[in-house]
């Protein structure tokens, strides 16, 4: 009996393997009583088992992309931190923070040191230095690859602690669980995306669940913990502005609601003061925390503390209600007054710096739509759509408010925390697709604690039957009596067989989760973006590898000090891949830069070569999916380039682009639209060429139309190099060209008149008699006559071509400002 | 130093003295009393690495007997001069044998315009009035200079080769006649020294009579050579020795191609729509021959895995087909790494001393390339003692390393083996002898368990 209790207790199995667990359960319990282990320490093995197998159910459920690619960086951002670790692995630590990289945002150069987190470079090669000392010979790539999932794990072990601080050790477990094959995690913790969230979400759950257990215990100690958490997240991720106002915000609920504590005064005060110090040592966020008007809430909330303490010693003195009344009043009333005046003074006088615009998009979502095209143009910060929910979360997007129904009836400071976590990620997530990330540990929880609570209460139905059921074959009337001590609700009829199903449904569900969560994880999130793969015609595994056929042509085929353009996603690929200079990259902090590349594409060649010019570009790089109908290149963003450049240059035009307010490629496109250089460069002699059996040739199969323009000819650049898949176009920017030869005869002659002249004319002060002079002084006068009539007329052509140029050498930009 | 590196140095040294011995001896040319009867010499230049076989039939017409016989060569074509070798023909038509001879960069004091001399030393002198017919074949690389310079995507390669009508030798050439032949018959031009005769794809200068020493007359041919151009610029084989059963190679690999340089676009349609036009002297694909029961090959390069190789496996070899990421026109690079796992016991044996000896392919496995400087480095496992390398022909440098590798302590001795101007006539076996005590197999398992024990 004690050992099948043992089992009963024990948490609900988690929902990765549900089946799997529930045969083996009953395996277990005869191995444990053999061991002869009491229920405590049954319940321990199996809880540490489970936790064991989520541990490395998480890491290995990430490892579809390397077993399906292989071990390689993902995606855009991943370059730039995996370019940024080998630097900092290779040249030391002094070097990486003081590093200024000029093979980005030519001719700026950037700062990488001071404009990067570099908690994720650092921690990769503290993993990648203590193998070596430990004399594992890996590769730092490898490191890099799987620091991702690494980090996963480590967040399963942290949901457990603190499913089981905010509700029981069972809830902790369910999360543990769900949290470990959440695909909103997943999409961003695969092997090989090498990405500040992969730790990030790891220090973010950490310092959350440090500092509810330093607000439930008062202890300074883990208050320290949860300011060394918070400085991991700082040091991480640029979403570590999330944590220093949901903390605040959830400290002032707290005090409106009554709950003020000196555990909360430690708690807030120790983290916050602690958490700012530490974090100001990180050189990209800096003085931020006492000068941003992001982080005001949190020093906001900070003083009032120091209020409410002050006004709780004042009451402890006083003991006179009355008069603390009018106390309290007044101090309030002072203490926001002043507060306010110096919210106004600061951000007055500029010492506080208003909110940027991400951090307003957050709060509007159409505001970077109007206002900032850049933040706008990433696909990954649209508003997020219905079925993205349902697909990175399931289940757990019933199990949500269920959860939170059960956190409200059984109100705590952890559980207010939750509940505060849960619903102001939520709405974030719904803003921008890439903050589901955020949300999806929150989501765990409060579902957590739903399933947790459910099937705990479904269990304890069920055996209170059976308890009925297995000693009571004679006296049916008192067991009876006693399960009606034990049962809320007796009146219910077929209770017992009721739980079962809904237990049932429970694992049914559950386990549908679990595929699902599978499913997602190998077919969507486990692509790389580098190499695309496709279905061949029989059924065979086709690989694009274009990307890294342009890339490593770049690296090994051009000068090393190349200037490469291209629109800015492809940057960070660029560097790292291709080690070329590039213009603009995924670091879009110079909106102007950018905005000139877009005008540059959006132009027409002549002008585009003047910007080119002007920015010493050597090669254009573009992405084409026409061929192999790949629809994520250069033409369907284009109309982002247009936009930004358009944003800062107003010479170009959204209309112009347009017709009737349609984009499109093929016969009926904008004039502008067909000659532009973005849409030479992509179609460029893809007219000879068919594409698709039974089609026109030129038929763009990203778009299935056929294309407008199928003679483009190139007047300033030449195409280079175009991969097999012509995925990726590579274009070479002509040397300005020589004076033409008659022009330079005409220079000549025309110095050669003028000095015979002035000589002739000289020669005749001498001996003015002489008529060998005169003759001379005739000639050399029609000679000279001639040579400017026939520079007038030929010499305008001549300069035509050579005055941009010279021009764009002497200033650049200067033709572009003209043009405005 | 410590003793046992000390002795390690020793031994290389002692190993170089006997082995390859590069040092020059002065040479004086005082018997001109040698003189070559009849001289056939076949040049062929259908790949980029100029082959050439000469023969010579040569006569002592002098007193005393003749040990060794010169062999001169301009001082331009010296230093591309790969492989050179000789050997004695015994024996008429049907029974003919060839017995290989001993040669030797030699100085000779009175030569002309800095000639250079290689000395061949027969096995047996060569008494008065006797003759003997040699056969020396030698292989040259970078002899072929594209002309013009730069070519664009639609033309042909057209090279140059220099030589002589006439053999440069220090005696005295009775007779002598010289066939070039051609990869194809598109020969621009080619100079004419009477009688010159030209038929298909061979050209044949000569027969020529009565030539005295050191005569030379330049001649220039320029034709179409489409073949590949590939040239490996540097070659790194690493060659890791486990007891445990494999050996594993890395070989690293910068290619490029050394015909003539692309000139302005490269034009993807053309080059996909009409191959037999465009881009005839590039090559897209390379063949890796390999030992046979190769297993896991890769093939990758800085940024990732390669996804274009194919591997066909039969009894005899290994043939591994290689696309580099885009095809190489002219001027172009490509970096790249071939590894691959070959079972041990194919390779490493145990000589009668006791000591083991590996037993591997020199050369570069890379079929009709150039390696203008290749580094084997073999790693022995660690514990092993005194080891020395045989090579059959002589390399440039050798020096012993230390490399760590998974869960090392003391590192593991690394030979390595630097050499020139690598052709594929260099793929010969090589040895590399050291002396290794089981018992040190168990060094890393016993580390491993000791660390988990430790951690746990």
């Amino acid at each position: 009996m004690e050992a099948t209790n043992g089992t009963g207790k024990s948490p609900p199995t988690p929902a990765a393997k549900p089946d799997l667990l529930s045969t083996s359960s009953a395996f277990f319990s005869d191995f444990l009583k053999t061991l002869k282990l009491k229920t405590k320490q049954q319940e321990l093995l199996i809880r540490v088992a489970i936790l064991g197998l989520v541990y490395i159910l998480a890491f290995s459920t990430r490892l579809f992309s390397v077993l399906r690619y292989e071990s390689m960086i993902h995606e855009f951002d991943p370059y730039f931190n995996y370019r940024t670790t080998l630097f900092l692995t290779e040249k030391g630590f002094y070097e990486f923070w003081n590093w200024f990289d000029y093979e980005s945002w030519y001719p700026l150069g950037r700062i990488v040191g001071g404009t990067l987190y570099p908690g994720l470079m650092l921690t990769a090669a503290v993993i990648y230095w203590s193998l070596r000392f430990l004399r594992f010979a890996v590769h730092i790539r490898e490191v890099c690859v799987l620091t991702a999932p690494f980090f996963a794990s480590n967040t399963t072990i942290v949901a457990y602690f603190f499913g089981k601080e905010v509700w029981d050790s069972g809830a902790g477990l369910v999360a543990a669980a769900l949290i470990a094959i959440c695909p909103g995690y997943i999409s961003r913790s695969v092997a090989g995306s090498y990405d500040n969230e992969g730790v990030a979400i790891f220090a973010l759950l950490l310092t959350f669940y440090l500092f509810v257990k330093a607000v439930n215990t008062g202890s300074l100690a883990w208050a320290l913990g949860s300011a060394f958490g918070y400085f991991y997240m700082v040091s991480a991720w640029g979403g570590y502005v999330f944590i220093i106002n949901l903390i605040p915000l959830y400290v002032l609920v707290l005090l409106i609601t009554g709950r003020y504590s000196m555990r909360l005064y430690v708690a807030y005060n120790c983290m916050y003061v602690l958490g700012m110090l530490l974090a100001m040592q990180i050189r990209f966020v800096g003085f931020q925390h006492v000068q941003s008007g992001e982080h005001m809430a949190a020093m906001g909330v900070f003083f009032l503390m120091q209020v409410f303490y002050f006004l709780d010693w004042v009451k402890h003195l006083l003991n006179d209600s009355k008069l603390f009344q009018a106390f309290l009043r007044i101090t309030v009333t002072t203490a926001v007054g002043v507060g306010a005046v110096a919210m106004g003074v600061g951000t007055a006088s500029g010492y506080i710096s208003p909110w940027t615009g991400r951090f307003y998009s957050l709060l509007d979502p159409t505001y970077a739509k109007d206002h900032i095209p850049i933040i706008a143009s990433v696909s990954e910060h649209q508003p997020t759509a219905w079925s993205s929910f349902m697909f990175d979360f399931h289940i757990l997007l019933f199990l949500f408010p269920a959860g939170l129904y059960f956190c409200f009836k059984r109100l705590s400071d952890a559980t207010i925390f939750i509940v505060m976590y849960g619903l102001t990620s939520m709405y974030f997530a719904g803003v921008m697709v890439r903050l589901i990330l955020v949300a999806t540990p929150a989501v765990c929880l409060i579902s957590a604690i739903a399933v947790s609570a459910t099937i705990k209460n479904l269990t304890l139905l069920v055996r209170a039957k059976s308890k009925v059921a297995n000693p009571g074959a004679g006296k049916g009337a008192s067991s009876a009596k006693a399960s009606s001590k034990g049962l809320p609700d007796q009146s219910m009829p077929f209770q017992r067989n009721g739980a079962i199903a809904l237990l049932v449904g429970a694992f049914y569900l559950l386990s549908r989760y679990a595929t699902h969560c599978t499913w997602v994880t190998s077919e969507a999130y486990s692509s790389p973006s580098i190499v695309l793969a496709a279905r061949g015609a029989h059924g065979q595994r086709v690989i694009f590898d274009d990307y890294r056929e342009a890339y490593f042509w770049l690296r090994q085929n051009t000068p090393p000090d190349a200037k490469v353009m291209s629109w800015w996603d492809y940057g960070y690929q660029i560097t790292a891949m291709g080690n070329r200079t590039v213009i603009v990259d995924n670091n879009t902090w110079n909106n102007t830069h950018i905005a000139t590349v877009g005008m540059a594409m959006s132009s027409y060649e002549d002008e585009a070569y003047d910007i080119m010019r002007s920015l010493d570009v050597d090669y254009v790089l573009v992405v084409f999916g026409g061929v192999t109908g790949y629809s994520s290149d250069d033409i369907n963003k284009f109309l982002w380039m247009v936009r930004i450049g358009g944003g800062v240059f107003p010479v170009i035009k959204e209309p112009d682009y347009l017709v009737n307010g349609e984009y499109r490629v093929d016969k009926g496109a904008a004039p502008k639209m067909l000659n532009c250089l973005m849409y030479k460069l992509s179609y460029y002699r893809f007219g000879e060429l068919t594409t698709e059996y039974g089609k026109p040739s030129g038929y763009d199969r990203a778009r299935g139309v056929e294309i407008g323009n199928k003679e483009v000819k190139l007047e300033y650049l030449e195409e280079a190099f175009t991969t097999s898949n012509w995925i990726v176009r590579i274009y070479k920017v002509k040397p300005p060209n020589n004076r033409c030869w008659s022009q330079l005869c005409a220079s000549t002659r025309l110095d050669f008149g003028i000095w015979l002249h002035v000589n002739v004319v000289a020669g005749s002060m001498h001996s003015a008699s002489s008529t060998l002079n005169w003759v001379l002084f005739c000639a050399s006068f029609i000679i000279t006559v001639f040579e400017q009539a026939f520079i007038i007329t030929k010499m305008p052509l001549a300069f035509k071509r050579h005055r941009s140029s010279s021009k764009a050498n002497l200033c650049p930009l200067r033709a572009i400002w003209k043009r405005e | 130093m410590d003793p046992a590196m000390f002795g390690l140095r020793l031994a290389l040294v002692f190993a170089v003295l006997v082995h390859f011995s590069l040092l020059p001896t002065s040479y004086s040319l005082s018997s001109q009393d040698l003189q070559i009867v009849n001289a056939e010499r076949r040049i062929d230049l259908t790949s980029h690495i100029t082959r050439v076989i000469l023969t010579l039939k040569v006569e002592n017409t002098g007193t005393s007997p003749a040990s060794e016989i010169l062999l001169a060569f301009p001082p331009s074509e010296v230093d591309h001069i790969a492989l050179l070798q000789a050997a004695v023909v015994v024996g008429k038509k049907k029974k003919k044998s060839y017995l290989p001879l001993d040669v030797k960069p030699t100085e000779v004091s009175e030569a002309p315009n800095e000639t250079k001399f290689f000395s061949v030393s027969l096995l047996n002198p060569l008494s008065a009035g006797e003759s003997v017919t040699l056969e020396v074949p030698y292989v040259f690389t970078h002899s072929l200079e594209p002309f013009p310079l730069e070519i664009s995507q639609s033309e042909p390669q057209l090279v140059y080769y220099h030589d002589s009508a006439i053999i440069l030798s220090p005696y005295h050439i009775k007779k002598q006649t010289t066939v070039i032949k051609t990869p194809s018959a598109k020969v621009e031009s080619f100079s004419k020294v009477e009688p010159t005769d030209r038929a298909g794809t061979e050209l044949k200068y000569g027969p020529y009579e009565d030539r005295s020493p050191y005569s030379f007359s330049p001649i220039i041919v320029h034709f179409e050579n489409n073949n590949p151009f590939a040239v490996v610029e540097e070659l790194v084989r690493e060659v890791e020795i486990s007891h445990w059963g494999s050996l594993q190679i890395t070989e690293h690999y910068k290619l490029v191609h050394a015909g003539a340089r692309h000139k302005g676009v490269f034009s993807r349609v053309e080059y996909q729509s009409r191959p037999s036009l465009s881009g005839v002297s590039s090559f897209k694909h390379l063949i890796a021959r390999l030992p046979p029961r190769v297993h896991s090959v890769y093939y990758r390069d800085d940024i990732g895995n390669i996804s274009s190789s194919h591997l066909r496996k039969d009894s005899r070899k290994s043939d591994l087909e290689i696309e580099p990421r885009y095809p190489l026109f002219g001027g172009w690079k490509a970096t790249f790494v071939i590894g691959y796992g070959l079972p041990l016991q194919d390779f490493l044996f145990e000589s009668s001393d006791g000591r083991r000896y590996l037993n591997f392919s020199f050369g570069c496995p890379l079929a009709e390339t150039v390696v203008d400087k290749l580094t084997i480095k073999v790693v022995l496992p660690e514990g092993s003692k005194k080891p020395f390398a045989v090579v059959p022909f002589p390399v440039e440098q050798q020096r012993l390393e230390t490399s760590y590798s998974y869960l090392d302590v003391v590192g593991r001795t690394v030979v390595v083996l630097e050499k020139k101007n690598v052709v594929p006539e260099h793929n010969s076996p090589f040895q590399v002898y050291y002396e290794f005590n089981p018992i040190f197999m168990l060094a890393e398992p016993l580390i491993e368990k000791e660390g988990i024990v430790k951690v746990a």
